[in-house]
């Protein structure tokens, strides 16, 4: 079964239409990446998904359900999302322990303690962190706790939104390794949004590249290995990331 | 002969704990070429082109046993004396155009006040001087451009602004902070290339702060290796895939490759050498 299928989205902001006519599916347990230089569309085909961005029309659907509007509770608990700098993302009032104990209190969940302990455990974070606030971490460990934030609720399909663009090369080896593992172990589904190809390769098995709110190539990774694709600007973009080509 | 030298540079910040060096004792020499400074966040590798232009700000101190730029010392220079030369000779791109421009001022009124605050020159002439700028660093309708605010123009342009802005002046060394990490990988590619261009055609000193080993590879002839506020590894930029030092090489074999077979990315195992 597909987790994600979008089938002829446009989505506008106001009276401008930024995505044109997106179909893609995500099967369960794959990883897709979006690809595509910024203006291109492709976080707000997230956003879309996370009713981030209302102004759509087309259909979503979202584990064969098609997906609402507004933001809905038994959505949340299937599909969450990463956010790109995790500068911007904690709440810098809140500490850790604060900031993982909401998506449970918004869910009634109980056992707190231990699926917070549990968590920081997935993440590789120590639990000496959990009564910190976020300035007091580095970025790479704020955006393990911004993935922890994510998995709290257990769902089973991940958005990233450039998960380790803001972050240094050997902190992004370590992000990507934990989100690899991560999906290995919880059997998750990624829709993942990058610019860099080299992440896309590691991470994803498919990707569909992006131009000016248009798809204009879907096609497995290993096409990167080597460098055949059927569209001119996937040509330019592998050149551009020092690609042979 | 060297243009600038710098001798035994540390930058310093009070903590609790007492002064805690965050530059520990860099020399450098850089004649007219392209020099590459690559190292994590936080190594010190930004704090030593500030120190260079004595940009360090309370309640950071800097103290260095030489630093000469074409034969004058920097280190005795008065601050008034300084503002005449950074911007006129020596001049420093910063990382995020965001935030490093004036959200107010028209783009071209930017550029006209650098040139403005070392040059005497016609008003007619300092307005042909920035198109002719804002041409040279591509932009196309350089007129309709200079009238915008930052706020209107797209990240890559406004780093272009910016560097048309630092290279007015015709310096005689640059000192790029992270010029492209705040942008695209396509829009990277035209502004270094348009940097080194500009660096090459005008003889000028170039060195290139970044975090991306590949990225300094590909435009600079020579590399430093900055850890812990510690050089510790320098080398020619085609011998990069060579380096001997483990931080070197963990920083290397980190980032993932286009054809990639490996499982699991190796990430640095920070206790096997000293620092962090």
């Amino acid at each position: 079964m597909n987790a994600l299928t979008l089938e002829g989205v446009n989505i506008a902001y106001g009276h401008t239409q930024v995505v044109h006519d997106v179909s893609f599916s995500v099967a369960s347990g794959e990883s897709f990446a979006l690809v595509g230089e910024s203006g291109s569309g492709k976080s707000t085909v997230l956003k879309a998904i996370a009713a981030l961005a209302t102004g759509w029309s087309g259909s979503i659907e979202v584990a064969g359900k098609p997906r609402s509007r507004e933001h809905d509770k038994a959505f949340a608990r299937q599909c969450q999302m990463v956010f790109q700098d995790p500068y911007g993302s904690l709440h810098p009032r809140k500490t850790i322990d604060t900031i993982l104990a909401e998506p449970l209190q918004v869910h009634g969940l109980g056992n707190r303690n231990t699926r917070i302990l549990d968590m920081l455990n997935a993440v590789g974070l120590d639990k000496r962190y959990r009564f910190r606030f976020p300035h007091q971490l580095s970025g790479g460990q704020r955006q393990r706790v911004a993935i922890a934030r994510a998995l709290m609720l257990e769902p089973s399909i991940m958005l990233l939104d450039e998960p380790t663009s803001a972050l240094d090369v050997s902190v992004q080896a370590e992000i990507l390794n934990l989100l690899k593992r991560l999906r290995a172990e919880q059997n998750l589904t990624y829709l993942m949004v990058s610019h860099n190809l080299p992440v896309v390769g590691f991470m994803c098995e498919r990707m569909a590249v992006m131009q000016q709110g248009r798809i204009v190539e879907i096609c497995d990774t290993a096409a990167l290995r080597t460098g055949e694709f059927t569209s001119g600007y996937t040509q330019e973009l592998y050149a551009a990331s020092g690609g042979a080509g | 002969m060297a243009m600038l030298e710098l001798e035994n540079l540390r930058v310093s910040f009070p903590s609790a704990e007492g002064p805690v060096d965050v530059v520990k004792g860099i020399s450098l020499s850089l004649g007219r070429e392209r020099l590459g400074i690559v190292g994590e966040s936080g190594s010190g590798k930004s704090l030593t082109g500030r120190a260079i232009l004595k940009l360090i700000n309370r309640p950071g101190v800097m103290h260095a046993d030489r630093l000469e730029f074409d034969g004058i010392d920097l280190l005795s220079q008065s601050e008034r004396q300084m503002r005449h030369l950074r911007g006129a000779r020596l001049s420093m791109v910063m990382q995020d155009p965001k935030f490093s421009l004036h959200p107010v001022m028209r783009v071209g009124d930017q550029i006209a006040e650098a040139l403005r605050c070392h040059e005497r020159l016609r008003r007619r002439d300092v307005k042909a001087r920035v198109i002719e700028m804002l041409e040279k660093v591509r932009i196309n309708e350089p007129e309709a451009v200079a009238r915008l605010y930052p706020h209107q123009i797209s990240g890559g342009m406004g780093q272009r602004v910016m560097i048309a802005m630092m290279l007015i002046p015709k310096p005689d060394l640059l000192i790029a902070d992270e010029p492209t990490s705040a942008l695209d990988v396509s829009v990277q590619a035209t502004v270094l290339d348009l940097i080194d261009s500009l660096v090459t055609d005008n003889g000028m000193g170039l060195m290139l702060i970044s975090h991306d080993l590949n990225l300094v590879a590909r435009y600079c002839d020579r590399i430093l290796v900055m850890n812990a506020g510690e050089v510790v590894e320098e080398c020619a930029a085609g011998q990069l895939q060579q380096a001997t030092h483990p931080y070197t090489q963990g920083l290397l074999a980190a980032v993932p490759q286009m054809v990639e077979d490996r499982d699991e990315l190796p990430v640095l195992d920070r206790s096997r050498w000293s620092g962090t």
